[in-house]
């Protein structure tokens, strides 16, 4: 249930944050954040973050790119390079975002389990 | 309580996002860039996406409408005079912000802040030459005249208002990628793109590289290496035209033969970056007598690099005393080559020589005074700032002399010949409001008015032509133009008085024009003007086959649609090689050849001379041309010094024809004596080692061969943003002057009947972002050949089909 509660509110409040904050890594704080709320054993808490950003993010731009019938994110998958492919691409960008909600994450989780 | 992996999770926390916020040299910031809310995927634009939007601005006077269609041409209706300006600029950014910044950063030379150190070189370059110095000369005459001050606030605020609304997330995707922010517009920032352009067709010359020469060759020799005109001209004012007597007469020093000349030269003397020579155009109109119609056609087709996001935003722009349709240049405002309801307008380029070198004597090395007219004169110095991206600013300093500034000395370039103090004498830098031309031009009711209008131009001169529903055609090669000597400027001058500075300039009534000529039509492609009937020295990088097509094809015409001019467009038809193969196949010796040598030869043999994009004979031609002018030339310029320079295709063409013995065909480093026959043939054998290669890599056919590609404005950097490989003809000495990333960059064609009906298309898209599907849209039509009709909307129109969405502005 925390597992579950922790990694929505993430999604929800990056989500919101990421409307009207200029700083695209303001979900950092936020899964740091919610990491000392609501509280979760180190591992647990890494999960959840990694994965409230891996859904958001790899979701967002799998949306936008169907929208966009793959034009920019084919350019861009050569660019990187990534093959071309932009379900690579997708995948990177949801893994960049996990990694640094999940470390943020964990970053909490011990900071509310050293005080 | 162990504390250690609470550390650990942190820093690496706050690393990884301190990393993914950085960009690592060509790598950008990755978490920033891929951010779904902020990033790349922001410029994602939706397929459907809707353009629609009700806004309200400060800065305007009243309501204006845009109704933009299903190419994404904006049709824009002002209800008060200055307001389509504003919306022209609003509009500009919000499709192409990023290349306007870009570009007038490139003018300014500024492109060191975005790209680091390699673009150093580059910038200096500009600042040297007085990119800004000359801007801010053009700033001043446009804010002492109350209606270019007026529409070019207008512009910049429209422009402004956009930028003032965009956050990170809207940021076009190459700021994305570069890691930087767009800065507001300025009144400048137009200056600076007018003199970008001024630059790419003005800016051409090869002053340098012609005095280096003087090191080797007599002038006598060069002349006949680079002859003033072509045996073969079709000038724009017909041959034999009788001109009036010259009103200036200049008159050379008395020192010009010994100090000027017949002066040697030591060492070699370069440029930097200059601009393509090949830039230029074609433009013809013709008269209702050889229309089907009995109303005027006009054409024009600028040929410039080939870029995306495209020089050119299609639209139009219509308040209560103008309505213009056509392409404006994002960056500054009003319509550049369009009509309007009464006329058509369009431009080549004049391929004038405007600028001239003057060699300065400085008292030493601080290079604050120089020698002129007997005293040592204070030069003003000018210290340039070049900010360079991770590194410190640049400090350079450039001292102003009487006839420009001091582009080249022993600080720059590198390899400069030591103590050789250049200034430049440039027309771009002389006090002038281009854009005053536009204003009257895109309301122009008539001949009068037109020819009103285009005394505001000063430079780059143009070849403008002219139609209108009355019946007229007109072109005028206008400019302000130096009134020159014979061979002044042809070398760098000495500058020690002012006894070798231009006299004065041509009377603008004495340019070259044809008014409703008897033969029915007014053409022009960048061919000399006149021919030596003409009682001026005019030099300049003219071009000559082009004009013999169009002016042939032209003539043979009647009963013309504008059907017949969009094929004279796309037409392949090479004059220059129709001229040369009859005489390379006259002096090739066929007992000499080997088979794979027969066989590329039997193509040539049934060649009709078209450069279509399957053929294969295009590429051998230029292939067996090249090798030859090799084979003549080389044995004499490999002596010198030159690395570039060599006499143009036509000059070595014209020579053999006119004379089979031509002094230069014989080998002078070997004992025999070469005929033309022998070089003729070694040019093909040493063609055919080129030429088997490219059929390996099956690169023999000419569209193959050319890969005509739409690269974007960051080149090979983001290759993927750009169209490779196109199949498309066409080529250098062709009407359709397509080459590898140069070419026709927007084609018009516009019938002056009652409703007036035109066509237009150019390779590219009204959008400048990589993520939309208007970004390249209309590029596979371009390549055909083919057009779009272009809507010349009116208001009741409103509520027609092609209408897709709307936008509404209005005051506060």
């Amino acid at each position: 249930m925390k597992f579950f509660v922790a990694s929505l509110l993430t999604i929800l409040l990056s989500f919101i944050s990421g409307l009207y904050i200029e700083f695209w890594w303001f979900f950092v704080v936020i899964a740091f954040g919610v990491a000392l709320l609501v509280h979760q054993k180190p591992w647990k808490a890494f999960l959840s973050g990694f994965l409230a950003l891996f859904l958001l993010w790899g979701s967002l731009s799998y949306w936008i790119d169907l929208k966009n019938d793959g034009i920019l994110s084919a350019k861009i998958a050569v660019l990187l390079p990534l093959g071309g492919s932009s379900i690579l691409l997708i995948i990177v960008t949801a893994f960049i975002g996990g990694l640094l909600a999940g470390l943020s994450a964990l970053s909490g989780a011990y900071v509310r389990k050293v005080s | 309580m162990n504390r250690v992996p609470l550390i650990i999770a942190v820093t690496l926390t706050v690393a990884f996002t301190f990393v993914l916020n950085k960009q690592w040299g060509g790598v950008p910031a990755l978490g920033k860039f891929l951010s779904p809310q902020h990033g790349l995927w922001q410029n994602a634009e939706p397929i459907d996406q809707d353009f629609s939007a009700d806004l309200k601005l400060n800065g305007l006077l009243g309501k204006t409408e845009v109704y933009f269609d299903e190419r994404l041409v904006p049709h824009i209706f002002a209800s008060v005079e200055g307001d389509e300006y504003f919306v022209q600029g609003y509009l500009h950014a919000k499709f192409r912000l990023w290349q306007m910044e870009f570009q007038t950063h490139a003018a300014a030379g500024r492109i060191s802040e975005i790209v680091g150190d390699k673009g150093l070189e580059f910038d200096r370059t500009k600042r040297r030459l007085g990119m800004v110095y000359a801007a801010e000369i053009l700033l001043k005459e446009f804010e002492a005249n109350t209606i270019t001050k007026t529409f070019m606030d207008k512009y910049t605020e429209g422009v402004n208002a956009y930028i003032n609304t965009l956050t990170q997330a809207q940021l076009p995707v190459e700021y994305k990628l570069l890691n930087y922010k767009p800065e507001k517009w300025s009144n400048l920032k137009s200056a600076l793109f007018i003199k970008q352009m001024t630059e790419t067709l003005a800016g051409f010359v090869d002053d340098l590289p012609m005095t280096s020469a003087k090191g080797f060759f007599s002038d006598e020799q060069l002349k006949i290496l680079f002859p003033q005109t072509p045996d073969s001209l079709q000038a724009i004012v017909p041959n034999g035209t009788i001109f009036p007597a010259a009103a200036v007469h200049p008159i050379a020093p008395a020192s010009a033969d010994s100090l000027y000349l017949n002066k040697k030269s030591v060492g070699e003397l370069v440029d930097k970056n200059l601009p393509n020579p090949e830039n230029g155009s074609n433009n013809w109109a013709v008269a209702g007598s050889k229309t089907k119609s009995g109303a005027p056609i006009l054409a024009n087709d600028p040929h410039l690099d080939l870029s995306l996001p495209s020089i050119w935003y299609e639209m139009q722009m219509t308040t209560p005393t103008m309505n213009a349709y056509g392409v404006s240049f994002p960056g500054t405002p009003g319509i550049i080559i369009g009509f309007n309801d009464s006329i058509a307008f369009g431009f080549t380029n004049s391929q004038r020589d405007v600028r001239d070198y003057y060699e300065i004597t400085f008292k030493d090395d601080s290079r604050k005074q120089y020698w002129f007219n007997n005293e040592w004169k204070n030069a003003e110095q000018k210290v340039e700032t070049v900010l360079v991206k991770g590194k410190e600013p640049f400090l350079d300093t450039v001292s102003y002399t009487v006839f420009g500034p001091v582009m080249y000395d022993n600080s720059f370039p590198s390899n400069q010949v030591k103590d050789k103090n250049l200034a430049v004498r440039w027309a771009a830098h002389d006090v002038s409001n281009e854009l005053l031309m536009w204003y009257y031009l895109d309301r122009a009711k008539n001949y009068e008015d037109y020819k009103a209008a285009i005394q505001y131009f000063s430079c780059p001169a143009q070849n403008m032509i002219f139609a209108s529903k009355k019946g007229d055609i007109a072109i005028w090669q206008q400019g302000r133009l130096p009134a020159l000597w014979d061979r002044q400027g042809v070398y760098v001058m000495p500058g020690v008085d002012s006894s070798y500075m231009w006299q004065g300039y041509i009377p603008s009534e004495e340019n070259p024009h044809s008014v409703n000529p008897e033969r029915g039509f007014v053409s022009s492609a960048n061919q000399r003007p006149v021919d030596n009937l003409y009682p001026y020295f005019i030099p300049g990088g003219y071009d000559l086959y082009r004009g013999i097509t169009i002016n042939k094809k032209l003539a043979a015409m009647s009963a013309i649609t504008p059907d017949d001019m969009m094929k004279l467009h796309n037409e392949n038809h090479n004059e220059f090689a129709a001229t040369a193969v009859p005489l390379l196949l006259k002096y090739t010796d066929e007992s000499q050849l080997q088979t794979s040598e027969k066989a590329f030869l039997e193509i040539i043999k049934g060649w009709n001379f078209k450069n279509d994009f399957n053929e294969k004979a295009p590429t051998i031609f230029k292939i067996w041309y090249d090798s030859l002018e090799v084979v003549v030339w080389e044995d004499e310029f490999a002596k010198t010094d030159l690395k570039k320079l060599r006499p143009s295709e036509r000059t070595l063409l014209e020579s053999l024809l006119r004379d089979s013995n031509f002094v230069f065909i014989n080998n002078i480093s070997t004992d025999k004596m070469e005929s033309l026959r022998d070089v003729v043939t070694e040019a093909l054998q040493k063609a055919t080692v080129e030429l088997g290669q490219l059929e390996k890599e099956n690169k023999l056919v000419w569209s193959n061969y050319q890969n005509t590609t739409v690269y974007h404005l960051l080149k090979n950097a983001v290759l993927p943003f750009a169209k490779t490989g196109l199949m498309v003809g066409g080529g250098q000495h062709v009407v359709n002057a397509t080459q590898h990333s140069h070419g026709p960059s927007w084609r018009m064609v516009v019938h002056m009947t009652n409703e007036i009906e035109a066509y237009g298309v150019y390779p590219g898209g009204q959008s400048g972002n990589p993520g939309s599907k208007f970004y390249d849209s209309f590029i596979a039509e371009w390549a055909a050949g083919k057009y779009y009709s272009l809507w010349f909307m009116h208001q009741q129109d409103r509520n027609d089909k092609r209408v897709k969405w709307k936008m509404s502005f209005d005051k506060i």
